[in-house]
């Protein structure tokens, strides 16, 4: 079902956690809201769910208006982070909840309803499980009964909101990975709400990254990563080295450096920042436009090798990340003087802030009731 | 699209079992020396067979001081068996009230935000910080002949104080934290979650309210009733300021205990507090099968 969001706007008390957000979801797609607390990721997926009502605007489910609808009648699935598994009922009937509280005339009979249960819960891989109830299950296995329930109603969207995160990491992993199978075998329209950006650019077909109530980007994980809109998305998506520069026309200067980097867009001449990431960064053969920098110190962790580095010219302390069998890990010694180049960077206007400081948590910014709910939750 | 192997899947893995109680419980450095322990347990011990055994046992033996035959006497005699009956009406009345009483303010102060939910809380608790007599002193000054309601109520000629309704009003009064005060804490660390989610699946307030709410709190419920329950048939301040001491028509058990003892029929007086004192016991029993019970449901979902 495709799912349009118009200028939706929504605050609790004198705190705006949503600042006009327009999105469109396609029918089938597995989108992420990526962000950091506060960013009113989760504030937007309750608000699809009818969980908030927003101050203003509109979501259309296939191009009709929801907003006025109840939760109830919505139809969505809502997977919540802790689960929401009825504690006092089997997890069959966990499954066959949504079922079992429809209208009489609407209601399938009790056999069709365990069958479908039971169905949802093969689909799920936890058949033979039905009797037990949730607290005798992992929390890997919770989360799966989770989306059996929210399927059992075959939602016109699945929501989730922070699916992994109360898992260890290799069950996040696995889980990650079942859930992507899971999409393309069911196709059902799913946004999930997450703050890591790994989980989002692995999982996600397009990722929609949010800061402050508003939407940065949505792209694809490639354009999210690899053209950030803003400095906040760069920023977000993995460690930053800010360089100073300049631009003329296509042609982008480190500063100090007489050669220039080709530049693939058109940028207003004059005084920039160039960001680049750590992994970004190489050393560079001779002929080919790069900077001087004094390797400060290198340290081995693992798979990568950390290296600190001061550009000579602009004395900026960087940072360069290399796997550790590198050809140019040998020349990365302290005190040595090194040429790098940029392997890929983004340009933004000189000064503009990232504005990654987190505005204040939802939770302990609204009033008291919500930050009650937040406790709870 | 391939599937995923189960074995190597750990979404799929069962929780851990762990062959051994949480550590804290052997923690060698908070258990002090044999001696400390030893003393410190001899002297709760004997502190409780003191205050609490002792005087349990006196009553029992001092209410079959002059055989089981004058017991059964001071039973069935006319005035005990009223005010055993009144007693036991007032709590069918003043039970089940506090029941919708404590649910519904629990449910509103967790479940929902409004203004002034804090001076609710607070509300809430005054039967417990207000001595009983003044309780009872409350309803004289609303209903008595002097207060705001009575002339009113003497032109209608509805009784209430001195009367049962007065007696059912001061219980309820006094009772009424019971129920609130185990639900609430209950319900505030349970959250709306499950809330939320049986609504996005369709339920409706009501059926959130029969099949979510409810079954989440049956155990707290019970035991609020139970407490409760008790208090009912045992208090005795405020329902001795308003019911009159009428024998026979408005003298609750505890009441007319009061009334034996005072004319030296000690063991009619004990044989009537041995059924308060069986109540007692069997409240405690009560509790401690729930408790047991509800225990055991939770080690039998984590044996599995």
């Amino acid at each position: 079902m495709d799912i349009q969001i118009r200028n939706i706007h929504k605050g609790f008390g004198s705190f705006p956690a949503l600042a006009g957000v327009d999105l469109d979801i396609h029918s089938g797609e597995l989108i992420a809201l990526l962000g950091p607390s506060g960013s009113g990721k989760t504030t937007l997926l309750r608000t699809i769910a009818g969980l908030e009502y927003p101050d203003a605007g509109q979501i259309l489910f296939g191009g009709e208006d929801t907003v006025a609808l109840p939760v109830q009648q919505r139809r969505v699935g809502f997977v919540f982070q802790h689960y929401a598994l009825f504690r006092h009922m089997t997890i069959l009937e966990n499954v066959a909840f949504g079922l079992r509280v429809r209208p009489r005339s609407e209601r399938p009979s009790d056999s069709a309803i365990k069958k479908k249960a039971a169905e949802l819960l093969d689909l799920v891989q936890l058949g033979g499980l039905e009797k037990r109830y949730p607290s005798q299950l992992s929390g890997g296995q919770r989360q799966r009964v989770a989306l059996a329930r929210a399927l059992a109603i075959e939602p016109r969207v699945l929501l989730l909101d922070e699916p992994f995160g109360a898992l260890d990491a290799k069950v996040r992993k696995d889980l990650r990975r079942w859930l992507r199978e899971l999409h393309d075998k069911t196709g059902y329209t799913t946004v999930f709400v997450t703050h890591d950006q790994e989980e989002a650019l692995e999982l996600a077909d397009r990722v929609v990254v949010m800061s402050r109530g508003r939407i940065e980007q949505v792209g694809s994980t490639d354009e999210v990563y690899e053209n950030p809109a803003t400095p906040f998305v760069f920023d977000f998506m993995g460690n930053t080295n800010i360089l100073p520069g300049n631009v003329r026309g296509k042609e982008v200067f480190v500063q100090g450096t007489p050669s220039s980097i080709a530049s693939t867009t058109l940028h207003e001449p004059g005084p920039v920042d160039i960001y680049v990431r750590p992994i970004d960064l190489r050393v560079a053969d001779p002929g080919i436009p790069s900077f001087e920098a004094e390797i400060l110190s290198t340290q081995r962790t693992g798979p990568v090798v950390r290296c600190e580095a001061r550009a000579i010219e602009s004395g900026v302390t960087l940072e360069i990340e290399l796997p550790h069998l590198h050809f140019d890990v040998p020349l990365l010694k302290p005190s040595a003087r090194v040429q790098l180049r940029l392997t890929n960077f983004s340009v933004f206007p000189k000064g503009t802030p990232i504005t990654r400081q987190a505005l204040p948590d939802v939770v302990s910014n609204a009033p008291a009731e919500y930050r009650e709910r937040g406790r709870a939750g | 699209m391939t599937a995923s192997n189960p074995m190597l899947d750990h979404t799929l893995q069962d929780p851990p079992k762990l062959p051994f109680e949480p550590l804290i419980q052997k923690n060698a450095v908070i258990t002090e020396a044999r001696w400390v322990r030893r003393s410190l347990t001899a002297a709760a011990l004997i502190f409780l067979l003191g205050f609490l055994l002792l005087p349990l046992i006196s009553v029992f033996v001092e209410a079959l001081r002059n055989g089981i035959g004058a017991y059964f006497d001071a039973i069935v005699e006319e005035d005990a068996l009223a005010a055993i009956k009144l007693t036991m009406t007032v709590s069918l009345i003043a039970v089940p009230l506090n029941v919708v009483f404590g649910v519904t303010a629990a449910w509103a102060i967790t479940k929902h935000s409004f203004r002034f939910k804090q001076l609710l809380i607070t509300l809430i608790d005054l039967p417990f910080s207000v001595s009983p007599v003044v309780s009872g002193l409350i309803y004289v000054l609303i209903f008595g002949a002097q207060g705001w309601a009575g002339p009113w109520l003497m032109a209608h000629d509805i009784k209430i104080l001195f009367a049962v309704p007065g007696i059912v009003l001061a219980t309820i009064f006094v009772t009424f934290p019971f129920v609130a005060r185990e639900l609430i804490p209950l319900m505030q660390a349970q959250g709306t979650d499950d809330e939320q989610a049986a609504l996005s699946l369709g339920a409706n307030g009501w059926q959130v309210f029969w099949r979510v709410t409810i079954p989440n709190i049956r155990w707290g419920l019970l035991y609020g009733v139970l407490l409760c329950n008790a208090r009912a048939m045992g208090e005795f301040g405020a329902v001795s300021v308003v019911s009159g001491h009428i024998r026979g028509l408005t003298n609750t058990m505890p009441l007319h205990v009061e009334i034996l003892y005072n004319e030296y029929n000690f063991s009619a007086a004990f044989a009537v507090a041995s059924l308060l004192a069986m109540l007692a016991l069997l409240t405690l029993g009560l509790k401690s099968l729930l408790e047991w019970r509800h225990g055991e449901e939770l080690a039998a979902t984590r044996k599995h």
